[in-house]
């Protein structure tokens, strides 16, 4: 029941948001929405446990042979709270912003939530591509409609290499199916499958294309810096929070536990790429002036580290990765509410225009500071639990490559460090810039939606075992159902 | 039956009620509640109410998937007329005849749907085929309508001869027009049968518009009044279709491996060129005429699987394109510019117009929740349970992800982009509450298929 009210209720609210016309009570109605999914993701998590709860399961289209199955295991809950309460800071934290047509807006905000959150508790492969392409529309229409200058291209080409990606998903989808002895798209005929390694091999690519360019790994990345930089602030924070996560929950769902021997085969190839694209994607974000591209590098850089931690295979990887994906969103939800902030105050993103903020805005400073730290993974932040454990798993494998791995990930996060404190030197200490109109310090909802971040920031690197709770009954299945099949497959 | 004999005998009236009735509207009407009068008797005979019974010598046999398609393509009619009716008095002064001739494709359409013999396939083309002639060049002041009509007429005879060519060469080898006995499992395929199979395929791939037999496609249906393009790119095609899937499964089905190369040549063939070239189209009405060739491509993977769900799938996807692409003709006839940027800022001036074409459109390229997104993947699922089909449906996907770039072009025109005043049209309240309508059906099938699938559970 859980699962379907996470996606009933921003789908329903979302339809009603299209007829309120006034900016105001839209914008209002949006967060009240969003509260309320929070509060049925909150009542997932604490009261409502048990598996009837959460679990549903429905004819749907019975001719195919699927049903419309969904429910939360830990991974689930994980990505379903971070939907959850990324909105909400999302919502607060643009509070100032106006747009044209908000009421269109914030109808296709929820309605996209209501997308993302089915394809996190989707347990039928068709119900699956289906949340997967319903949350990309909306996506689409907003950053067409309310991005920057060049929007209409940008937002184009990133359909488009979503849409090429999904559709070859589609097809792998599809032959899973017809290799099914019960013809079923649900998960579980997936997990029992039993494919050959050759098959395996050329299979996996065709499931992991359409997570690659989702996530974005390296080479498959270059729609990504334009995106995040053309659409609307609000909308780059969903992007970059949460839906890059559909990447990694269809590595972590649909690919590892069905074709864990193509995992094998792959596993010195794709966290190389991965890797090359942490470094690379770092250095390219040491040299970015907009504050944007900065952020959106930065973001490749984190996937980058969490696919090479998925590709180690054991308890401490799969761990820190479901943990990093949380803290990583309300991270990178912080950073965009400060350049957010900022353009909107100063009328620019660009570093080299901007200077000695910390001047007129002592706190909008400390709030940055913190959240810059925590995305360098500082010890005390969230992030520091997730990358440490991160680590461990890639340390872990006794092998020389994944040492050398390991190596490549660690001189990934020096770099982070040194581009993260390089804007935070260059936009808020040093000199001011004149022709910077003052603009005061932060308005109530700003230091309401960073406040609530710097609280998350703290409790998940203080007290991470509520996090490590959810998410390790989900990964110990993992390893197991991944150790199961290849020694059965192995014999 | 019921249709059969219906469709012909409304056909005579309505030519003679421009005689009789003296306004328009009243015609209309009159051709509307005929629609309405031909699909409400299809469905008695789908619940087995047949009203006339005449002995076909197994000639013509009405069985459910022939009726349910023929109940699918009178709603598509019923909706064209009440659509697109007020659009048809612009074209000439014989408002009546053109009803008339759309009955008659109606009969038609009954035919090819529900033949057993090659002999009333034959008819059945012929009876489709000689009034789309006619309403081709029915704007007489018009030169590309002209044009248009002697190219239609010529190239479309001289497919005819090829498909008389090779019926009379299955004649010859079989002694029979029985689509039943053509050929038996366990048969060697002698050199003529197999030459009038060829023969056969040819002409009805020019008769859907397959490549390499497309190239009259975007000259007649750009050239024809544009009211009529809406009607021949799809219900007209979609019966086409029908009857080359029955010829093809009923007929040829042992011989499946035999053909089965030409289909996947012809598949590839007319997924590419109708794609790539749609692409590079500057004018609305174009795009949509190489669209039609695309999709007719897509149409072919379940020619080229041949199984039950290819046939349930053809179905679906000829609903779901018959439409969406009737509902986007339907607004495009009333604008006065058709190039694409005639659509800049059209949803400023008509939100509900452009909110229910972006449904269309989305349908088309195959986005989730709408019916043609269910219907792309039926073909997708069937084409899997083939053999050797994956290489051909990694092939049309990428295909498909071609298309989404000319329909979205559409939409960012009309959503994205400022227009000017030549982006408003005249819509009475009826016409809108229509494709309303339609749009709720395409995401009625597009989330519950089950609700057309059904009909052939129960």
């Amino acid at each position: 029941m859980i699962a379907v009210l996470l996606i009933l209720v921003p789908l329903l609210t979302g339809l009603i948001t299209f007829f309120i016309k006034d900016e105001k009570a839209a914008r209002f109605w949006t967060l009240l929405s969003s509260l309320g999914t929070l509060a049925v993701s909150l009542l997932g998590l604490t009261v409502m446990k048990s598996a009837a709860d959460l679990h549903f399961s429905a004819p749907w289209i019975q001719p195919l042979g699927t049903t419309f199955t969904v429910g939360l295991d830990g991974l689930g809950q994980v990505l379903c709270l971070l939907t959850a309460v990324s909105y909400p800071l999302v919502v607060i934290g643009t509070w100032q912003s106006s747009y044209k047509k908000a009421s269109n807006y914030f109808a296709l905000m929820l309605l996209a939530q209501a997308g993302l959150m089915g394809v996190f508790v989707a347990l039928d492969a068709l119900v699956f591509y289906f949340f997967w392409e319903l949350a990309l529309i909306p996506m689409y229409f907003l950053c067409s409609q309310w991005g920057g200058e060049k929007r209409i291209r940008v937002t184009f080409k990133f359909f488009i290499y979503t849409f090429i990606g999904s559709l070859l998903m589609l097809i792998g989808i599809l032959y899973l199916q017809s290799l099914t002895p019960d013809h079923s798209f649900s998960l579980k005929s997936f997990y029992e499958l039993q494919i050959p390694y050759n098959t395996q091999v050329w299979v996996f690519w065709l499931f992991f294309l359409a997570f690659a360019i989702k996530m974005p790994v390296f080479p498959f990345h270059t729609w990504q810096p334009d995106t995040y930089e053309q659409a609307p602030t609000g909308t780059t924070m969903i992007l970059s929070g949460v839906m890059v996560k559909m990447g990694l929950l269809g590595l972590l769902r649909w690919i590892l536990p069905v074709m864990p021997m193509a995992v094998d085969h792959w596993s010195y190839f794709i966290p190389a790429l991965s890797l090359i694209g942490l470094i690379y994607a770092s250095l390219i974000a040491i040299r970015q002036d907009d504050l944007k591209r900065l952020v959106a590098y930065s973001s490749i850089a984190h996937i980058g580290m969490m696919v090479a931690a998925v590709f180690a295979v054991n308890q401490y990887g799969f761990q820190g990765v479901m943990i990093q994906m949380f803290n990583h969103g309300i991270n990178i939800i912080g950073l965009w509410v400060v350049v957010e902030i900022i353009e909107r105050r100063y009328g620019t993103r660009k570093i080299s225009e901007l200077g000695g903020l910390a001047l007129q805005a002592p706190v909008m400073t400390i709030f940055l500071v913190i959240i810059a730290l925590a995305n360098i993974a500082l010890p005390l932040t969230n992030a520091f639990v997730g990358e440490f454990l991160m680590f461990n798993g890639l340390f872990n494998i006794q092998n020389q490559y994944y040492l050398w791995l390991t190596i490549m990930a660690g001189m990934g996060v020096i770099l982070g460090a040194v581009y993260t404190l390089n804007m935070i030197r260059k936009v808020f200490y040093g000199e001011a810039r004149t022709g910077l109109v003052a603009g005061g310090d932060l308005k109530w909802s700003e230091q309401l939606a960073l406040g609530i971040i710097v609280i998350l920031i703290f409790v998940g690197g203080v007290y991470p075992q509520w996090l490590l709770n959810i998410t390790e009954s989900a990964s110990t299945e993992l390893v197991n159902k991944m150790e199961i099949i290849r020694y059965v497959a192995k014999p | 039956m019921n249709a059969l004999i219906l469709s012909a005998a409304l056909g005579v009236i309505m030519m003679f009620s421009g005689i009789l009735l003296k306004s328009k509207s009243a015609i209309r009407m009159l051709a509307i509640a005929g629609a309405a009068l031909l699909l409400l008797v299809n469905l008695a005979e789908m619940n087995g109410m047949v009203l006339f019974h005449v002995n076909t010598r197994g000639m013509i046999v009405f069985d459910q998937f022939g009726l349910l398609f023929n109940t699918i393509a009178f709603a598509c009619t019923l909706l064209y007329f009440i659509l697109s009716g007020k659009d048809m008095e612009k074209v000439g002064n014989n408002f009546s005849d053109y009803f008339a001739l759309i009955f008659f494709i109606c009969c038609g359409i009954t035919l090819t749907s529900s033949f057993k013999s090659l002999l009333i396939l034959f008819l059945g083309i012929e009876i489709i085929s000689i009034p789309l002639y006619i309403l081709t060049g029915s704007d007489k002041k018009n030169l590309k309508s002209n044009e248009a009509s002697l190219k239609y007429f010529l190239l479309g005879s001289f497919s005819t001869g090829i498909m008389l060519m090779g019926i009379a060469l299955i004649y010859g080898t079989r002694g029979s027009f029985d689509v039943a006995r053509l050929f038996g499992p366990g048969e060697v395929p002698s050199v003529l049968l197999m030459a009038g199979l060829l023969l056969l395929l040819f002409s009805m791939a020019f008769k859907v518009s397959a490549a390499p037999f497309h190239f009259w496609t975007p000259d007649v249906y750009d050239g024809a009044p544009t009211v009529f393009t809406s009607y021949m790119a799809t219900v007209v095609k979609a019966a086409v279709f029908i009857a080359f899937i029955r010829l093809f499964d009923e007929g040829f089905g042992f011989l499946h491996p035999n053909w089965k190369i030409f289909f996947v040549i012809i598949t590839v063939a007319t997924l590419f060129i109708g794609n790539i070239t749609a692409v590079f189209q500057q004018s609305v009405k174009r795009m949509l005429a190489y669209s039609s060739i695309a999709q007719a491509g897509f149409m072919m993977l379940a020619l080229f699987a041949m199984n039950t769900d290819a046939k349930e799938g053809l179905l679906l996807y000829t609903t779901a394109y018959c439409l969406a692409t009737i509902g986007i003709f339907a607004v495009l006839v009333r604008m006065k510019d058709y190039t694409f940027d005639g659509f800049n800022g059209f949803a400023k001036h008509q939100p509900l117009l452009a909110g229910v074409l972006t449904v269309f459109l989305l349908s088309l390229a195959g986005i989730p929740l709408t019916g043609g997104f269910i219907a792309k993947f039926y073909m997708l699922k069937a084409a899997m349970g083939a053999s050797q089909g994956l290489g051909l449906l990694i092939f049309a996907v990428l295909m498909a992800a071609v298309s989404v770039y000319y329909y979205f072009r559409v939409i960012q025109a009309m959503y994205f982009k400022e227009g000017e005043e030549n982006a408003r049209i005249e819509t009475s309240a009826g016409f809108r509450y229509t494709l309303v309508l339609m749009a709720a059906l395409i995401i009625l099938l597009g989330v519950f298929p089950n609700l057309l699938l059904g009909f052939f559970y129960f």
